[in-house]
């Protein structure tokens, strides 16, 4: 009988760890959520006129060799993404390894309908030393 | 059953247990349908002693009187909203954390309810500095309102917008130590045609978003009793 117990406890333990504690989401989903997904929404799809969207974004394709420093340096001039205009703040990051910019940019350039080329380390590594920002540990 | 096999049976229940309590606290926490009749007066109660010494009275606090500019550059005071209701919250153009989403949020009440004159959002900006009526007017139509109809961004000093902040209950500081240099909360304060403060609700919480929708008819249902009497 306590044995029984012991295993429904056991188990009900186990579906909970499951449930929340599973790493579902790879480490390129994680760091969006933490430090994007407020402005560029949870899929991508960017807010009206003020933040471009990144699902289905042109801007990717076509400067997708300046996008390693556009994450650690952040932007504020004008920018035009899908033939419209922005202008507002996008916050550098000073913090995240270039291997963690790697799964970001991967994971932004292969999800909610993107099919762009993905990034290898060395590849950031190397955008990040041209503006003085590489990270590696 | 023995002593020791009671404790042990004991022990495997209370394991159980802990392990369904874990379980209901990562369920997802349904929000329950069952509305409030009367949305409560939140914020402090001012007690006013009686000049003829008798019971003390109890008074809600209330909105204090303001004098705001808004987006088109209009004055705008506490009169701009006589016999409405409206939504405020705090925000800056350039902020780099939680106010795009927090618009966002905010976004999705005045849709739902831009179809109703009687419900207005006022948007204050924190940054008075940078967030001048330019600014405000560029931001506000790159969120895709289009005049201030509806829908005031405004500025004033920036002393009377922090005791603004404190009045409405979302607290608003600067704070050189956090990104963006301003500590706010996300919080949406609901107001009532009288001045009150009828809900605070966590603008960066989906769920808490639905709950300001949910009772925002039963505030307008008691104005409209109030109107009809
Ligand atoms: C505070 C809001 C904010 C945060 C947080 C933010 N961005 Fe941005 N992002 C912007 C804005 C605004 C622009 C346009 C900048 C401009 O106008 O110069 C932009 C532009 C971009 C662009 C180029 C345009 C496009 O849409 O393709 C990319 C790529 C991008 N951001 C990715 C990211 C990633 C990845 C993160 C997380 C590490 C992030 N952003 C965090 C606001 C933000």
């Amino acid at each position: 009988m306590s044995r029984l117990l012991r295993l429904a406890g056991a188990l009900a333990f186990l579906l909970i760890l499951a449930g929340c504690f599973t790493e579902r989401q790879n480490e390129g989903h994680r760091l969006y959520d933490a430090n994007c997904s407020n402005c560029h929404g949870e899929s991508g799809e960017g807010l009206r006129q003020l933040i471009p969207p990144l699902a289905g974004s042109d801007y990717l394709k076509v400067n997708r060799a300046a996008l390693a420093c556009l994450l650690r340096k952040g932007a504020n001039g004008p920018m035009t993404v899908n033939g419209k205009l922005y202008q507002q703040v996008m916050p550098g990051n000073a913090t995240l390894t270039d291997a963690e910019i790697t799964n970001l940019l991967n994971y932004v350039q292969t999800s909610w309908g993107n099919s762009n080329e993905v990034f290898t380390i060395r590849e950031v590594t190397e955008q990040l030393t041209g503006c003085g920002g590489s990270i590696v540990r | 059953m023995n002593l020791t096999s009671l404790r042990r049976t004991l022990g495997a229940f209370a394991f159980v247990l802990a392990g369904f309590a874990g379980l209901t606290s990562c369920a997802d926490k349904a929000e329950t349908a069952d509305l409030p009749e009367q949305l409560p007066f939140v914020g402090e109660r001012e007690i006013r002693p009686r000049a003829d010494g008798g019971p003390a009275d109890t008074v809600i606090a209330t909105i204090p009187d303001f004098r705001l500019r808004n987006q088109d550059g209009q004055v705008i005071t506490n009169a701009t909203f006589g016999g409405k209701v409206y939504i405020t919250d705090f925000f800056f153009a350039t902020c780099p954390s939680i106010c795009p989403k927090m618009q966002s949020e905010l976004l999705r009440v005045y849709e739902k309810f831009k179809g109703d004159e009687r419900v207005h959002f006022l948007s204050h900006t924190i940054d008075p500095a940078h967030d001048s009526i330019p600014v405000l007017r560029d931001y506000a139509q790159r969120l895709g309102i289009q005049n201030a109809a509806r829908w005031h961004f405004a500025t004033a000093s920036h002393d009377s917008i922090f005791s603004l902040a404190r009045a409405y209950m979302t607290a608003a500081q600067k704070d050189s130590t956090v990104a963006g240099g301003f500590a706010h909360s996300g919080a949406f304060a609901l107001i009532d045609s009288q001045r009150r403060i009828r809900g605070v609700y966590d603008g960066m919480n989906p769920l808490e978003v639905e709950r300001l929708m949910q009772e925002l008819p039963v505030l307008l249902a008691e104005e409209k009793a109030r109107a009809g009497k």
